[in-house]
This record gives structure tokens, sequence and C-alpha cells, in this order.
């Protein structure tokens, strides 16, 4: 692989050089109409008709092909074969407009080589930011005040909790909920004498399984990670795979966990202190404000974190990781600290969890734990508030169009999201711009972008 | 810098007696290093004496770039050993120790084909490097102690320091990966000695530099020796080795064939032959002499 | 004593299910040569696969009587056919949406992996949507009664075919690769692509090729896993991660390897299943891949891959 001092713009190339073109309809025909141009316009009727399905009814194993077949006589199908030609028209004919259309800005999108030295977001708009989630509950119904905590703040922090193993470290985790239950049954153990069939000797308030959940967790980690982190990177996600079945099918048959029917009446958070008593109860405003001080916190701290030297030797070993090692960065112990603060994080969640509400294994069933990997992607990996956001605009989307969307049927969505955003868009809608710039430079051929080796195109020799 | 300052001494010791022990940085014994049938190393043994400036040379594929990964760790080597610092009361073969731990002894090196981190700015480059050996950690640096802002300040103003050593100082917020290709060799060489080396391997530094550029790599390395840093030069310009190099070790075939002065190096016929009997074009023949065609390594960056 | 006892018909047991995950580790050991990628949307493909053939084969029996003689023959034959169909459409559709778009970009190697994710959460799930989410189960092809006892274990109709068609597929697939050409231009990929193509190998088509013969194979072993438990959405999950510790045991990228690793993984898990608690079936494989990757992370027939710098 040749190391090049410069890499290709990444400006479009104009199709037909910079000359006007003949005839505008020609052209159009051509781009349209031309082998090109045909083939892209089946893809995109497919893609309709597969909208279509995707939308439609469903079906059972009895009558397999009864959902798809209603579903493509529908007159629906009208609606999305004309989206999938309007599709085609726009990514036929945008590249051939899009020169004219940015004349004049390209200046401003020259390429960057200067790294700007002011390091911390603008003040004013994060605090826009926090004032409006603070304010947001107050004009929402209750239901969505529920889903505000289960769905959103939650997986805000298991999402940020995420993003430390994958967009700092470069890895994946596909187990990653399988820390979130360890700190819930770790919840029931501690708390109380009946929510499972064990308990602990002495029952504590759920403050106090916050940090043993978090040593619990870590140690976890560690335990997994160690052995598995020492081999190619890509073997991590499928032993956390393994992993996260494995605790969930232990939670489901051992009768220590309560099994299927999992675990009640785990106390509520309270804190007693000089004589000041608050109980978080069965409304989950309070959760949500306490999630919300987490989540900041945790943005802070993890800012900090990739600020410092751990973050540049997170950095380094994405970007070259046998370049870091030479350089004295201890790799492995890096990775498996990521790892670890990753697993921590979920555990962490997974006590306030717990103390919110009922909990049995179905809750740590792996899609939870792709959910949350396709909240990281969709926010964009590495970038703290990506994540967040993303959180915020999947979830909430999620529930604002739970009439329409089944549940069990968000998941297929969620699977297209992450498949669109690796094709078009992969360092995320709020992408962190060092991730950006390395993925970018990484298609070019320069380091690297990820800690699990070269990419697969590239095979070849390193030195 | 302070540590580099130290040890002015080094000069001294590559004239003083030879062979004694305590005056060695690494005694290699006997490197074998196979790759399936391929062996790119065959029993190689390599002393070189500290503050000295040992240049390694020989033909494409010889075997030079295989011996610094053994050295550093980056390969293992099927049988020998590789002794760093010895002293008689400690003598442990760092050969099956990580790279990272190697580096942390005090070996440091630069990669024939360039290995920056491509997106972090020139000073971060270095940072990685002069931030290897601080001690704080994770909550050091979230909490930002008081010792986290220390070290990073120290981090930062060593990193500064060897970046001007290295003229890149108007470089400091560029990323790395938009410098020419000489300055990103030198800046690889701040990378490195930002560890504290005892001894920093190059490989190739001059390749693909301009004239200019390498007599000021001449001076920055034989400043970098007189500040106490052993260097082993991997280098196929041989004016470049004939000025700063005081021994010259010839490696062909995975085999050591010559070692010695540049000069006496230089007449040995077994080297004339390495080098003209295997491929007699003309920049080769001027490689092993010296001669104008040195600089037509430019641009090859294969291992 | 119990063991002892029960030793032999574990034996066939392991076997059975070993060949099929023989069958299925193939596929990941394939694509695993040729891109140096865990694919994991392959158990995706296992269970298309499952359906499809699933589905051909209840087709043709209409719910009446179960077959017998050529008729059993002949719905075994299509099950496996239009399982095989189905599996390499899916492997085909899938290498062209999740991964080619990003080779083409040269994309770094985690975005393969998260893409894969994306196209199993996908596919999964809108086959639960489609198929429902309950467990399906096949209407007998045949009358699974035995055939032979072997030192006592009984061998019946169900085990044999599995292991014949299973032997058989690893047999042919043992001589492509081998033999054939298209086998040679895989083995070059596998070895060094950047190489191939300079030797004339159209690397794309390979690649294309490798996923549609994985596809093959796991959508045939998805209806034999079909005929034998049943099927459900969620279905290819645990044979999947089975079938990579099988491919992992033994060296992954290794067409032999994957047999043996998917018959070795058969037996231990039916034996350790005996010893221990059938539940915990799917923990022991976990053991053996984490104890694989901790103790021979080449895998038994994988050659030790040196550290690169
Ligand atoms: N990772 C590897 N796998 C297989 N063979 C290798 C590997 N690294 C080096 N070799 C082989 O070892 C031999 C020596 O290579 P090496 O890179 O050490 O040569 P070199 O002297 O540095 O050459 P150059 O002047 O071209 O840099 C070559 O034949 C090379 O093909
Ligand atoms: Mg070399």
């Amino acid at each position: 692989m040749t190391t090049t001092a410069t890499h290709p713009s990444p400006a479009p190339p104009t199709p037909s050089g910079s000359g006007l073109p003949p005839s505008i309809g020609k052209w159009l025909t051509e781009a349209l109409f031309g082998r090109a141009g045909l083939r892209m316009l089946a893809v995109c009727l497919g893609l309709g008709v597969l909208s279509a399905i995707v939308t439609g009814p469903g079906s059972t194993a009895d009558e397999p092909f009864d959902g798809i077949r209603r579903s493509v006589i529908d007159p629906r199908i009208v609606t999305f074969l004309l989206l999938g030609v309007a599709l085609w028209v726009v990514v036929r004919v945008t590249p051939l407009v899009w020169p004219i259309l940015v004349r004049g800005f390209e200046p401003a999108r020259a390429q960057v080589t200067e790294l700007s030295r002011q390091r911390y977001s603008p003040i004013g708009l994060n605090l826009a930011l926090l004032a409006f989630a603070i304010l947001i509950p107050l004009a929402l119904g209750a239901p969505a005040r529920q889903s505000l905590v289960n769905d959103i703040a939650i997986y805000a922090l298991l999402a940020l909790g995420l993003n430390v193993v994958i967009g700092y470290a470069g890895m994946l985790d596909l187990g990653y909920i399988a820390f979130f239950a360890i700190g819930a049954y770790a919840t029931a153990y501690f708390t109380s004498e009946k929510a499972i069939n064990v308990h602990s000797p002495v029952i504590l308030n759920p403050f106090f399984v916050f940090p043993i959940a978090f040593v619990l967790a870590a140690i976890a980690g560690v335990i997994l990670g160690g052995p598995t982190l020492r081999l190619r990177g890509d073997y991590l996600a499928i032993v956390t795979l393994g992993f996260g079945e494995i605790i969930q099918l232990i939670a489901n048959n051992s009768e220590f966990t309560n099994g299927p029917r999992g675990a009640f009446g785990v106390p509520h958070l309270s804190i007693h202190v000089f004589g000041f008593h608050y109980e978080w109860g069965q409304d989950p405003l309070p959760y949500y404000y306490l999630l919300l001080g987490l989540i900041v916190i945790t943005m802070i701290a993890f800012g900090q974190l990739e600020r410092s030297r751990i973050g540049r030797a997170w950095a380094a070993i994405r970007e070259d990781e046998i370049a870091a090692e030479a350089t004295g960065v201890p790799t492995l112990r890096l990775k498996l600290l990521a790892f670890a603060i990753g697993a921590s994080v979920s555990g962490f969640a997974g006590v306030m969890y717990a103390s919110k509400q009922f909990f049995n294994p179905q809750t740590f069933s792996l899609q939870a734990s792709f959910l949350v990997v396709t909240l990281v992607i969709f926010g964009g990996m590495g970038s703290r508030l990506g994540v967040v956001v993303g959180t915020v605009i999947l979830q909430g989307l999620a529930f604002v169009l739970r009439d329409l969307v089944p549940a069990t049927d968000r998941l297929i969505y969620f699977g297209a999201v992450v498949i669109i955003m690796m094709i078009f868009r992969p360092q995320g809608v709020i992408p962190s711009r060092r991730r950006k710039r390395e993925i970018k430079l990484s298609e070019a051929g320069i380091g690297g972008a990820d800690s699990l080796g070269a990419a697969p195109t590239a095979a070849g020799s390193q030195t | 810098m302070s540590r580099h300052r130290a040890g002015t001494t080094g000069v001294k010791a590559a004239a003083g007696v030879p062979g004694a022990d305590g005056d060695l940085v690494i005694d290699a014994r006997s490197l074998t290093l196979r790759f399936g049938g391929v062996t790119s190393l065959d029993g190689v043994s390599l002393r070189h004496r500290r503050g000295e400036i040992l240049a390694v040379i020989g033909p494409n594929g010889a075997g030079k770039t295989s011996l610094f990964n053994c050295l550093t760790g980056a390969y293992k080597p099927q049988q020998g050993s590789v002794l760093f610092a010895p002293t008689p009361e400690r003598a442990h073969s760092i050969v099956g120790k990580t790279p990272h731990s190697i580096t942390r002894l005090g070996v440091a090196r630069t990669f024939q084909n360039i290995r920056l981190f491509p997106a972090l700015s020139a000073l971060e480059n270095v940072q990685v490097g002069t931030e290897m050996r601080q001690r704080h950690g994770s909550p050091g640096a979230i909490f930002r102690t008081p010792r986290a802002r220390r070290e990073e300040r120290e981090g930062i103003d060593k990193a500064l320091e060897l970046l001007r050593l290295v003229g890149l100082e108007h470089r400091t917020h560029e990323i790395s990966s938009s410098l020419p290709y000489g300055e990103q060799r030198r800046l690889e060489i701040a990378r490195a000695l930002g560890t504290d080396p005892r001894l920093l391997l190059l490989d190739e530094p001059a390749a693909g530099t301009n004239p200019s550029e390498k007599l000021e790599l001449a001076t920055l390395i034989r400043g970098i020796a007189a500040s106490g840093v052993s260097v082993l030069l991997i280098e196929h310009d041989m004016r470049l080795v004939m000025s700063v190099a005081s021994s010259v070790t010839v490696l062909n075939f995975g085999r050591v064939i010559a070692h010695g002065t540049p000069a006496d190096v230089q007449r040995d016929p077994a080297v004339v032959e390495a080098y003209l009997g295997k491929q007699d074009d003309d920049s080769a023949a001027g490689r092993a002499t010296g001669g104008p065609a040195g600089e037509a390594t430019t641009g090859r960056d294969q291992p | 004593m119990d063991f002892v006892h029960q030793f032999w018909q574990l034996t066939v047991d392991g076997l059975m299910s070993g060949s099929l995950y023989a069958v299925i580790a193939l596929g990941y050991t394939l694509v695993y040569g040729v891109l140096q990628l865990i694919n994991f949307a392959h158990s995706e493909v296992f269970m298309l696969g499952a359906f499809g053939g699933l589905f051909a084969a209840r087709g043709l029996m209409d719910g009446g009587d179960t077959p017998s003689g050529l008729a059993s023959v002949g719905i075994v034959a299509v099950g496996l056919g239009v399982g095989a169909m189905v599996g390499a459409l899916a492997a085909f559709t899938l290498e062209r949406v999740a991964y080619r778009p990003l080779r083409r970009r040269g994309a770094p190697r985690l975005a393969f992996l998260i893409s894969a994710i994306g196209a199993s959460l996908f596919a999964v799930n809108l086959a639960g949507k489609e198929f429902g989410r309950n467990n399906v189960s096949m209407p007998e092809p045949f009358t699974n009664g035995e055939v032979f006892k072997i030192f006592g274990a009984s061998v019946n109709t169900k085990t044999l075919v599995i292991f014949v068609v299973a032997a058989a597929m690893l047999l042919i697939l043992d001589t492509l690769v081998a033999r054939t050409r298209l086998g040679q231009s895989i083995r070059a990929v596998a070895q060094d692509s950047d190489t191939a193509v300079m030797m004339g190998v159209n690397v794309d088509r390979v690649i294309v090729l490798t996923f549609i013969i994985g596809g093959l194979l796991a959508g045939a072993g998805g209806f034999l896993y079909a005929m034998t438990f049943t099927a459900s959405f969620t279905m290819g999950f645990i044979p999947g991660v089975k079938a990579f510790t099988a491919a992992v045991l033994g060296g992954i990228g290794n067409v032999r390897g994957a047999m043996l690793g998917g018959v070795l993984l058969g037996l231990i898990e039916s034996y350790g299943g005996y010893i221990f608690q059938a539940s915990y079936k799917n923990v022991i494989a976990f053991l053996v891949l984490v104890l694989i990757l901790m103790i021979r992370p080449q895998g038994l027939l994988g050659e030790r891959l040196g550290r690169a710098a």
C-alpha cells in the first residue's frame, strides 16, 4: 500500500467535464434511460416494493406469503412505486445538477488540513439543549413520559457507554445488554429479600448498588475481553454475541434468577440523609431527571477522557495499531479499558432500570443489544452528542409511530437504518469530526478507523 | 528532552573501548526468522555499542526491516536472543516481549513506509509518544487531577520541543497526513524520540526526501546520537551512511556478510558482489559505492 | 456408568448435529477466506433457506399422510433444492447490498461487521413478520423408523439422511475447492487478493461465487435442520454461533478444518450435554469457543499467523 501525502478530494466528479451540455434533454435522457439509469430504475422500483412489504400487513407460517401478496396487490403499492420512481430521478439527476448548485460554495468546502484549536463545543448550544431536555417532559403526556425514561433516557445512557467501545476503541460488542442484565440482577440480589430466589446477607439501598454493579460489570468485561482481545478484533464481536446469549440463557434457566418470571418488587431508589427523605416512586419524571443528570455527567466525563492521553491513545490504536504499539501504547490494556468502561456504564444503567421497574430475561434479549448498536451507529460513533441525539430521534420516532408500526416490526426498520448508514453515512448523523476524518482517510487507504485490522479489500503486507 | 541531553558521554563511548559488555546497547545473537518457506533472517548477530550510529545496509529483501521487527518485538524470531543494554547482572532476552513493553524499555523506531496517526495533528502524534510514560489513568483524566494537568502540560511542552528539534514547529496543529512526505518522516522521528528512547531505530529515514532534506537529516541524526541516544539506521543512500555512521553491517539473503567502518565495508568484495551480482543495474551499484544514483530510492516503500 | 451405556447413541446424535454444523461452518470459513471477515448475517441465510425448503416440501405434501418411497425422496430433494436456492439468493443479495458498496469504497472493517448486523436484524425481523413468530414444524417427509443399530445405538432414517446428504455436500465442496478452476481462484484470493488480481482473477466474481456457495450449503443445511427440529425466525442464531465456533475450532479459512470442527463440536456438545444438563448445551459450545481462542486461536488445522509489523 502506497502512503501518499495527499488524498483525493471528496468532491464528486463532474459527469461531462465542466463545459455546458449540448442539450439538456439529451443529457437527461442519457442519465435516466441509459443502461445504468435503467438498472437504477429497477433497483428503485424493487426498493419501492420492498418498502410496501415491510410496511404492509404481516402473516403467519400457515399462510407465509399472504402478507406479501396483500402488500403487493394493495393500491398502496402505487404510492410506493411512485416513490421509487421519484428516488430514481433524484439519484440520477442530482449528480448532474450538483456542480451547478454548489458552484460558488467550493472554497468553503476546501479540504481541512489544520485542526481547529478550539476544542470545546459551543457552550451556548449545549445549554440550550440541556434546557430543552429539562423542559420537554412538561409538555408530554403520561405514556410519553414513560417512554422518555424507559426507551430514551436509559438507552441514551447505554449508547454513551457502548460508544466508548465502538466509537473510541473501534471494536464491536454485540452482547452489550448482558452487562445491563448483570446490573439489574445485582440490584435484585442486593436490595430485596424476595425479588429473586437469592438475596445478599445485607439488604442495601439501590444507591449503594451502583458502585457494586459498576465494578461487577467491569470485572465481567475484563474476564470476557481479556482472552478475546488478544486475538483479532472481530472475534470480540462473536464472543460477546455468545456471551449475551449465555447470560440470557442462564437468567431464563437458573432457579436463582426466578427463571422466565423475572424479578418483582425491587425497591425504588430512595435517599435518606440528614433527615432528608426522598423516594422515587411510580412517577417517571424523577427518574428522568436523575437519568438526565447521569447522562450529562457521563457526557462530560467521557469528553474529558476523549481529550486526555487515554483518548489520544485510543485514537492512535484506531488509526494505526502497530504504530501505536511501537510508540509504547499498551494496546491490549487500552482496549480492555474501553471494553470495561462500556460494560460498567451498562451495569450502571441496569441498576437504574431494575430499581424503576419489573424486568425478566426478555428484557435482555439479543435484539436489545443490537438496538443499542443501531443507536450508536445512527447518531455517530465517537460523538457523544451524536449518540444521545440519535437515541432521541430513533426511539422518539418509534414512540410517535407506535400505533402505525408494531413494536415487533421496529427492528426491521432499525436494521435498514444500520445498512443505509453504513453505505451512505458511516460517520452518523452528528459525526465526531475526528472519526469522520479517520473514516475518510482510511477509505483513501491511509491509516485505519477501527481496531480490527486492515480493510477487507486492502489485503497484503503491512510493515 | 532532559534525558536526551543527560547522556552526552555517548559520543565518547562510541570511540571508547570496543567489546566491553557494559557498553552494548543491543546484543543480538543468531536471530533466525522464517515465514513459511522464506527465511528472512538466517542466524544474524549484531552488536551495537552505546552512543554509536550503526548502519545496516543490504539489497532489497535482504532482511533489514525483518531485523528491526525482531528487535522491536513486532516479529518473534524462531531462534536467537536479543539482549538490550545488558549488564553483567541483568541480561534478559527481550525476544517474546510485546512491542510496547520493548518501547518502554527504551527502544523506539520509525517505519519504512510511514506509519503516523493520520487523522491526528502533528502535535498529537508526538504527544502519544511523550505521554507514554505518564502515570495518570482514566480517573485522573476524567477528574483532571492536578497530576493529570501537570503531566499533560509536560507532555505538550516536550512534544513542542521535539517538533522544534525536527523543524516542524510551524506544523504543530496540522493534520499529519496532510504534511509533505519529508516532513512526515521527520514527524515520525519526533514521535519516536518522544518515548525517551535509549536506542532509536530508523528504517530508511531518507527515502523519498530531497537532497537538502537529506543534509538536515544527517545533522539531526548526529544531534540525536550526540544527545546520548544510540542510533541504528537502515539506509540505502550511501552518502548519508558515510556521513553519519561509525560502523556498518551488511546483510544479504538474511545473513551478515560484512561488518566494519563505512570505508572498509565499501571496499569489501563480498559487499560489491552482493549488490552487483544480484542485480547489476547501475542504481544498485551506485548505492553500494556511494554514487549519485543513491537517490534512486524515492517512492519505494514496499517492505 | 450411564454415560458409557449411552456413549454410542450420543456419538450418533453428535455426528448428526456435527455434520450440520460443518455444512454451515463452511459458509463462514469460505467468506472468511476471501474477505478476512466474519459474515454475521450467514445465520440468516441459513434461516431463510430453512423456511424456503420447509414451505416447498410442505406444499408438496399437502397435509396428507406421510409419504413413502420415491415420493419421500422427491420431497426431500425438492426441499433441499429450494432451500439451497433460497440460501444462495439470500447470500447473493447480502453481498450486493451489505458488502459490495462498502468494499468499493474501501470502508474500514468495522463498517462491514456493522452492516452485516443491520442485514441480520432486517432479515430476522422481516421473516418474523411474514412467517409468524412461532416455531413451525414440518410434516414428516418419510416415516422416521430405525434403520439399523450400531454398537447398540439406533440410527434412524432422519439421522441417516442428514448424515449422508451432509457428507455428500462436504465431499462435493472439498473437490470443488481442491480441483476446479473456481476453487483455485478462491484459494488464490484467500492467499493474497492483490496478487490474485494481478494474475487475472476477477476478485469480485470470486467473492460473489463464494457467497453463493456458502448460501447453497447453508440453505440446504437449513432445510435439514427444519426437517429435524423446527423452524422459526430466530432459528439461525444458535446454529450460527455454533457453526462459527466449529469454523474457528478447525482453523478459520480452512475448508477441511471447518468440517472437522463441525463434527468435533457436535460430538463434544452431545457428550457434554449428557454429562451436564441438556439446557446448557449451548453454553458448552460457547465455552469451546472461548477455550479454543485462548489455547489455540489458529484452530486445529490452521497455521499460526505471524504478528505483522
Ligand atoms: N510478513 C512477512 N511475510 C512473509 N514474508 C516476509 C514478511 N516480511 C518480510 N518477509 C520476507 O522477508 C524477506 C526480507 O524482507 P525485509 O522486509 O526484511 O527486507 P529489507 O531488507 O527490509 O528490504 P527493503 O530494502 O526492500 O526494505 C523478504 O524476502 C520478504 O519477502
Ligand atoms: Mg525494509
